[in-house]
């Protein structure tokens, strides 16, 4: 295990989380001085954590709270006294009885040429910028009082931006080579896009090869995306084109939106995070124009209720039938990052996950078709949007496969930043707006499906449904709240046991239903590793989300993130759900209403493999 | 690439790799080892690296680009690096330039149709005092005229 983790990044490269109550416990303190006044520390803290966790500000830009340090921007220096040159604070450990200067004149000089130096080679400007406003390169430029370039200001581009992909481009012409993202993409995730190439005033962050985008093995997560400072990253926008959509009358423009922007939006609009914004939201994007607003959460209790009836099948082909083709366990399939990661890295294992398209898709399926009939609308004038927290999300409705409604199943995914810019282009300050609901007929919708917006939520969803379908019973648990779902530990396990099951189900008395929850692709790389060492043999239901926290860290939300951020996050989403008053997949009227008028055939009937369901492309790693 | 050249070259770096031990420290040499016998590193070379250590083919990119002497594309047999530095500068080092790009009819930079030279310019190799100075792959030749730096062209085989 550590040996695996030496070769991926040196051990002085991770990130050492120190238990400071525990150290504290055996007095392993240190007493240091800062700016001449006495603190006690735990032994080994940064200077930087010693120094914000007593709320002396200290100014960084590689240093990333989910990332290991870099130490390589040197914005965060301080002075150590004895030592002769300025020490970075945040790749500083206290070891002994030191005293430090966060601001004398020796470091606010040298922080101010740093910035000089940065914004000389940084092209561009502010205020043609995405952003403006929200730029940790621009926040340091107004605190250390740059008003004038010293050093000057390059005038020409040096790179062209990269718009290969269909989820992140490029701009290395604002890149600050502070390789946030570089460690995100391979420490954080374990994809490795990016890394520095060549070298002094020739370094770059780039691709292998210097390919495009989107011919590397990029899962689209976005996760640079939300860990850069500055502009040299961001999502694909199609807003131009919604706008054109729903400025023309011929066009009928719906959009849908997720759990996890609802619970995020607040924060672009200068909310703390964790406030919920579902009813403000759904007024905001009537006044935009869009013509119905619906719940992606509908569709997501539609996943279920497939997913589910497919874990089922699984099942029965495997234990009744004896059949050793099918495969368990079955992996969700929700999050296009985590397909896309499996496909190029563990290719031989597609047929682990579950055919199930991602709740996304199965909506624009249904109506494109269903919807479209209903109200004799043509499929051709329907525009349909997806809200969503996620990047991948933008690769996904443009593959191949999802045009099973003879168009485009979904035209554009737009990411929770995207919307809030929307909004305020529209004049709108969504925090002041009234509340109202979501458009029939797939307003309703249940709180499983709400809940797919944290890590562990599809597995919560789906136990509470097909728990119910085996015994007839409510999962035994408080409230239907899955305590051992939920929480950000990066592998989770548990099991339920099945007993007193219906007749029709008798296969399956007794069976200890064992699943595994993982969030991050790096934690989804642990689960696929111990599936080939065949330790998950007798387990049956994995559910993988490729970003750190699921969606609602995903990589169209709000910038910043940080464990705390997406904790609050999370806790909006489980506090809405108590509130719901339909909180299983399978009760929701408006699930049994469509299987009764179109999917007629049942969940996994005919219909639906047409429509909900998908298949995979064996992609591998090797980059032509 | 084709496939049997592909394999061939798969099989050798597992025998590199193998010789040398798959931990990322020891990418380096094994790097080293493929750039002597192939000229370059390419890009499937890269990749069967990474798979073997266990990196990402974007880090040993990383590596192979760092290094001025390292390439990634085949280039010519003889790499010519002319010193550009100041003391060779001023030793006299324009008229090596021009004398040579005159007789292999290519700009530094560039590789001959044939693939028999690539020029480039390096800075200092600590030849200073005997300057202008070049490195012929491995071979330092110092006390340069243009006539000298022809003969020594002419002399590669
Ligand atoms: S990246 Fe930041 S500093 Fe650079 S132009 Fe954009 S807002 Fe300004
Ligand atoms: S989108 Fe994800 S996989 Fe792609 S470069 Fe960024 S972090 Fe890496
Ligand atoms: S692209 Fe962004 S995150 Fe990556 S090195 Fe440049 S500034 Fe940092
Ligand atoms: S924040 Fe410490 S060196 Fe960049
Ligand atoms: S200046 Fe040319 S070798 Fe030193």
């Amino acid at each position: 295990m550590n040996a695996k983790i030496l070769k991926r990044a040196p051990v002085s490269q991770q990130r050492q989380i120190i238990d400071k109550d525990s150290k504290a416990d055996i007095g392993n303190i240190v007493e240091i001085e800062i700016n001449g006044k006495d603190f006690k520390v735990p032994l080994g803290v940064t200077i930087l954590e010693a120094c914000r966790s007593n709320g002396i500000h200290i100014p960084t830009l590689c240093y990333h709270e989910d990332l290991c340090i870099a130490g390589v921007c040197r914005i965060c220096v301080v002075e150590v006294e004895g030592m002769k040159t300025l020490q970075a604070s945040c790749a500083y450990p206290i070891t002994n009885r030191i005293n430090v200067w966060t601001s004398s004149e020796k470091v606010r000089k040298a922080r101010r040429h740093i910035l000089d130096l940065l914004l000389s080679e940084h092209y561009g400007q502010c205020y043609t910028c995405h952003r403006n406003n929200n730029c940790e390169l621009q926040t340091l430029a107004k605190e250390y009082g740059v008003d004038f370039f010293r050093y000057g200001h390059i005038q020409e581009r040096r790179y062209s931006v990269d718009r290969s992909s269909f989820a992140v481009i490029r701009d290395m012409d604002k890149c600050v080579l502070c390789k946030r993202c570089v460690r995100t993409c391979i420490d954080l995730q374990e994809v490795g896009v990016l890394e520095a190439t060549y070298r002094g005033d020739r370094t770059k962050i780039s691709t292998f090869m210097d390919k495009p985008l989107a011919d590397v093995i990029c899962i689209n997560c976005g996760q640079c995306i939300n860990r850069c400072p500055t502009a040299a990253l961001k999502a694909n926008d199609p807003s131009d084109e919604i706008w054109e959509a729903i400025d023309n009358p011929e066009k009928h423009v719906i959009i849908q939106t997720a759990p996890s922007p609802r619970a995020s939006i607040g924060e672009e609009f200068g909310l703390p995070p964790g406030h919920s914004m579902t009813g403000e939201l759904n007024t905001a994007l009537r006044m935009i124009g869009f013509d119905r607003v619906f719940d992606t959460n509908f569709s997501a209790d539609l996943t279920i209720m497939e997913e589910g009836t497919e874990l089922l099948l699984r099942l029965k082909k495997k234990l009744v039938d004896k059949d050793d083709n099918i495969k368990l366990p079955q992996f969700t399939s929700c999050s296009p990052g985590w397909i896309k990661y499996i496909e190029h890295f563990y290719p031989d294992y597609l047929d682990y996950l579950s055919t199930c398209k991602s709740p996304q898709q199965m909506f624009g399926a249904i109506l494109k078709t269903f919807y479209a009939e209903l109200h004799n609308i043509d499929p051709a004038n329907i525009v349909t949007v997806a809200l969503m927290p996620c990047s991948a999300k933008k690769f996904e409705c443009n593959r191949p496969e999802m045009r099973s409604s003879g168009y485009k199943d979904i035209d554009y995914g737009l990411t929770t930043r995207e919307m809030a810019q929307m909004i305020k282009e529209a004049g709108l300050n969504l925090p002041e707006l009234p509340k109202s609901n979501f458009d029939d007929p797939f307003g309703e919708a249940s709180g499983a499906g709400l809940i797919f917006g944290a890590t562990g939520g599809v597995m919560e969803a789906a136990l509470r449904t097909v728990y119910e379908l085996v015994t007839g019973r409510q999962v035994p648990f408080q409230n239907l709240n899955i305590e051992v779902c939920r929480g950000f530990e990066g592998i989770k396990e548990a099991s339920i046991l099945l007993t007193e099951v219906k007749p029709e189900w008798s296969f399956l008395e007794g069976l200890e239903l064992k699943f595994i929850i993982a969030h991050g692709t790096a934690n989804a790389k642990k689960v696929m590793e111990m599936l080939i060492r065949g330790e998950l043999d007798d387990y049956h239901f994995v559910e993988i989300m490729a970003c750190p926290g699921g969606c609602i860290g995903g990589g169209g939300q709000p910038i910043p993130t940080s464990p705390e951020i997406r904790k609050k996050r999370a806790e909006a989403i489980y506090k809405e759900e108590m509130e719901l008053s339909v909180r299983k997949s399978h009760e929701n009227p408006h699930i049994k209403f469509i299987y009764e008028k179109f999917l007629t055939d049942g969940p996994c009937g005919h219909i639906s493999h047409k429509l909900l369901h998908t298949h995979y492309v064996r992609r591998g790693r090797y980059i032509d | 690439m084709l496939v049997s050249e592909k394999s061939a070259l798969t099989a050798e770096i597992e025998g590199i790799v193998n010789e040398y031990g798959n931990t990322r420290d020891n990418l380096l040499p094994i790097l080293q080892r493929i750039l002597n016998k192939h000229g370059h590193i390419s890009e499937f070379a890269q990749q069967e690296v990474a798979r073997l250590l266990d990196i990402h083919p974007v880090e040993v990119y990383g590596v192979v680009t760092f290094y001025g002497f390292m390439r990634v594309k085949e280039e010519g047999r003889y790499i010519v690096r002319l010193c550009k530095t100041i003391s060779c500068d001023l030793a006299g080092k324009e008229a090596i330039a021009r004398a040579i790009e005159r007789e292999l009819d290519i700009k530094f930079g560039e590789t001959t149709q044939d693939k028999k030279f690539t020029l480039e310019y390096i800075n200092c190799m600590g030849m200073c005092d005997a300057g202008p100075a070049m490195l012929i792959n491995d071979t330092v030749y110092t006390h340069l005229t243009p006539r000298k730096a022809i003969e020594i062209l002419k002399n590669c085989k």
